[in-house]
């Protein structure tokens, strides 16, 4: 992790509110490159909001912040040439084929026919998809799908990638096998920024973020974060955390 | 551009592989245009009409001859009492009977002055009207054509002509009324469903969160439905000239160029409901509601603006296919150019950007 400690995404004081609404509360923290950060709360603390105005699909009320040095009130465009984005519905298209997929979105990321060719042939063999790849999506099941979004979101090699709770309705095998492919990016030195509420998956992390009510309560590794709430585990300090809350789950 | 085409292609792909869609898409305009075409249209073609000929000399011969000649009538020769014409309606076939009595030619020659008696069934008002006309045309042609010009020396004859539609076709109407429906039903219904269900299934974000910009987007998605309306516009017009022998007087490019304004419009009216929208179904409804209903109603060829209450009339200004049926009849029918209907062009065009300016900035603030 962080040898170089060069930063990847600054937030500072980064909030947004819907109204009176305050989604997200004045949240600052730095994610250097090559980290798996995870953000880490429960439903409607605020993760997918922050994560949104990170990627430009949001535009913050207040607070500043910079993904690959690059500000997102001024930059938006350029942001989007450097990051990966899953989302937590499945965003693969089902009525086109695995290799339609794969073309599509590398071609909407401008990526040369030659690069398409080459990429697209490489990913089918290393997710073992070939026999899939003239497939219609729609029949795969939901683990490879998951997979194949993560390959897609990989596709361009952003600097950083965004995944926005990539697990969500997976059996833990595949889970398994999801997180060998996002350590797997991050050694390649792609920078993860994962939201998730298993609490087994925050170990996988190299730091998280623990958001309660949309701020951020804790923020170390996961070994710092059981030795501060002197806790067994995970769920121990989350609990310990999410006691706090007093807003409803949306 | 390229990022552009191979969005485009994408497209392409949603829309082939959704056979049942496209079937419907394609089967639509020729279902209508046969439908209305053939069966159900308001024209009068081999009309079941009942002739009790007392006179049985030569005038009524004639005039018999005449309606027989005719491809308006299947002409039954009958013997009855007079009063036994309700009889004949009551079986239901038969819309209209007429009556010579006897001596016909005789008083023709001799008072100057013959009767027919014509008795229709008035149950069904549109169709017992025509039947007169036509049985009355067809009298007063033989009237002129007596030697001597008919019994009266100065008899004023109004001669009638149906200006463009001499035939009292039904097709010439319903033509420009099925292009305006088709194009709308395609343009937006499927340009709503297709940017929605992107929403939906959680893609869009990943468009958004992607270098390729949200205007594109748009562009990108309207292309096939532009293409496929065009293919379907060419379709009813072939089906029009040579299957319903309806000719297209003005200039076809003309045509054409309207047709597009006013995909241009149904475009920018599915981009607008896909902006207020966040299911396929509602916005298919929305679609069916917004544009299906007041395009039949409100726009004209069903039912005449001019016989609608006020409130109506000034409601239909904003019916963009009323203005579309005005101008596909101008062209059509009358054969006029571009100088006649530039206002109509121009009121659909206003629509057209006011649509385009509300669903584009309500397109952005989607975004945040």
């Amino acid at each position: 992790m962080s040898e170089t400690k060069e930063v990847l995404i600054h937030a500072d004081k980064l909030s947004k509110h819907f109204g009176d609404f305050v989604a997200v509360d004045e949240i600052s923290f730095d994610v250097y490159k090559g980290e798996i950060f995870g953000f880490l709360g429960a439903n409607g603390a605020g993760k997918t909001t922050a994560m949104r105005m990170l990627c430009g699909l949001s535009t913050p009320s207040s607070g500043q912040a910079t993904v690959a040095g690059l500000d997102v009130y001024r930059k938006p465009e350029q942001i989007k040439k450097n990051i990966g984005y899953m989302s937590q519905k499945f965003s693969l298209y089902e009525d086109l084929t695995v290799m339609e997929n794969i073309r599509f979105f590398a071609g909407i990321y401008g990526l040369s026919d030659k690069q398409i060719k080459e990429k697209s042939a490489n990913l089918v063999g290393r997710l073992g998809l070939e026999k899939e790849a003239k497939k219609l999506v729609a029949g795969l099941p939901l683990g490879w799908k998951q997979k194949l979004s993560l390959s897609v979101a990989l596709l361009h090699e952003p600097k950083i990638v965004f995944l926005d709770e990539p697990t969500g309705g997976v059996d833990p095998v595949t889970r398994k096998q999801f997180w060998d492919m996002i350590y797997e990016a991050a050694e390649s030195g792609t920078t993860v920024f994962v939201t998730t509420h298993y609490l087994d998956e925050a170990e996988y992390c190299n730091r998280i973020s623990i958001m309660v009510d949309g701020k951020i309560e804790a923020l170390d590794s996961p070994e710092g974060l059981r030795k501060t709430y002197s806790a067994k585990n995970m769920d121990e300090v989350f609990y310990q955390l999410a006691r706090k809350a007093t807003r409803q789950a949306d | 551009m390229k990022q552009f085409i191979t969005f485009v292609k994408k497209e392409f792909a949603h829309v082939f592989r959704d056979r049942k869609t496209l079937l419907m898409l394609f089967g639509l305009p020729v279902v209508q245009i046969v439908l209305f075409g053939f069966a159900l249209t308001n024209e009068i073609k081999h009309a079941d009409i009942a002739v009790v000929d007392n006179a049985r000399d030569m005038a009524s011969e004639q005039i018999i001859l005449k309606m027989e000649g005719s491809s308006f009538f299947h002409v039954r020769k009958m013997v009855m009492d007079p009063g036994q014409t309700e009889e004949v309606f009551r079986q239901g076939k038969t819309k209209l009977v007429v009556i010579f009595p006897s001596n016909f030619y005789n008083d023709l020659l001799h008072y100057n002055k013959a009767r027919i008696q014509i008795v229709a069934d008035a149950s069904d008002p549109n169709t017992a009207t025509t039947l007169v006309a036509y049985i009355t045309a067809i009298v007063n042609d033989y009237q002129a054509s007596l030697p001597g010009g008919g019994p009266l020396p100065y008899a004023i004859v109004p001669e009638v002509r149906m200006l463009y539609n001499p035939d009292l076709k039904g097709a010439p109407n319903f033509v420009p009324g099925v292009m305006a429906l088709v194009l709308l039903l395609v343009c937006v219904m499927m340009t709503s469903i297709s940017i929605v269900r992107e929403k939906e299934l959680g893609t869009m974000e990943v468009l958004l969160v992607s270098p390729f910009k949200p205007i594109l987007v748009i562009l990108a998605k309207a292309v096939p439905y532009l293409v496929l309306s065009m293919v379907n516009l060419a379709v009813i017009l072939l089906l029009s000239v040579y299957a319903l022998d309806l000719p297209i007087r003005g200039s076809v490019i003309l045509l054409f160029m309207e047709s597009t304004l006013l995909i241009i419009t149904a475009l920018s009216l599915g981009l607008l409901i896909s902006t207020v929208t966040e299911s396929q179904q509602s916005a298919m409804f929305l679609s069916m509601m917004g544009m299906m209903l007041p395009t039949i109603m409100l726009s004209g060829y069903m039912f005449p603006i001019e016989n609608m209450p006020k409130i109506l009339q000034v409601i239909s200004n904003v019916v963009p296919a009323k203005w579309y049926y005005i101008m596909v009849k101008a062209i059509m029918l009358k054969g006029l150019g571009f100088s006649y209907i530039w206002k109509e062009t121009l009121i659909l065009g206003g629509m057209t950007l006011f649509f385009l300016f509300i669903s584009l900035r309500n397109f952005k603030i989607r975004l945040q």
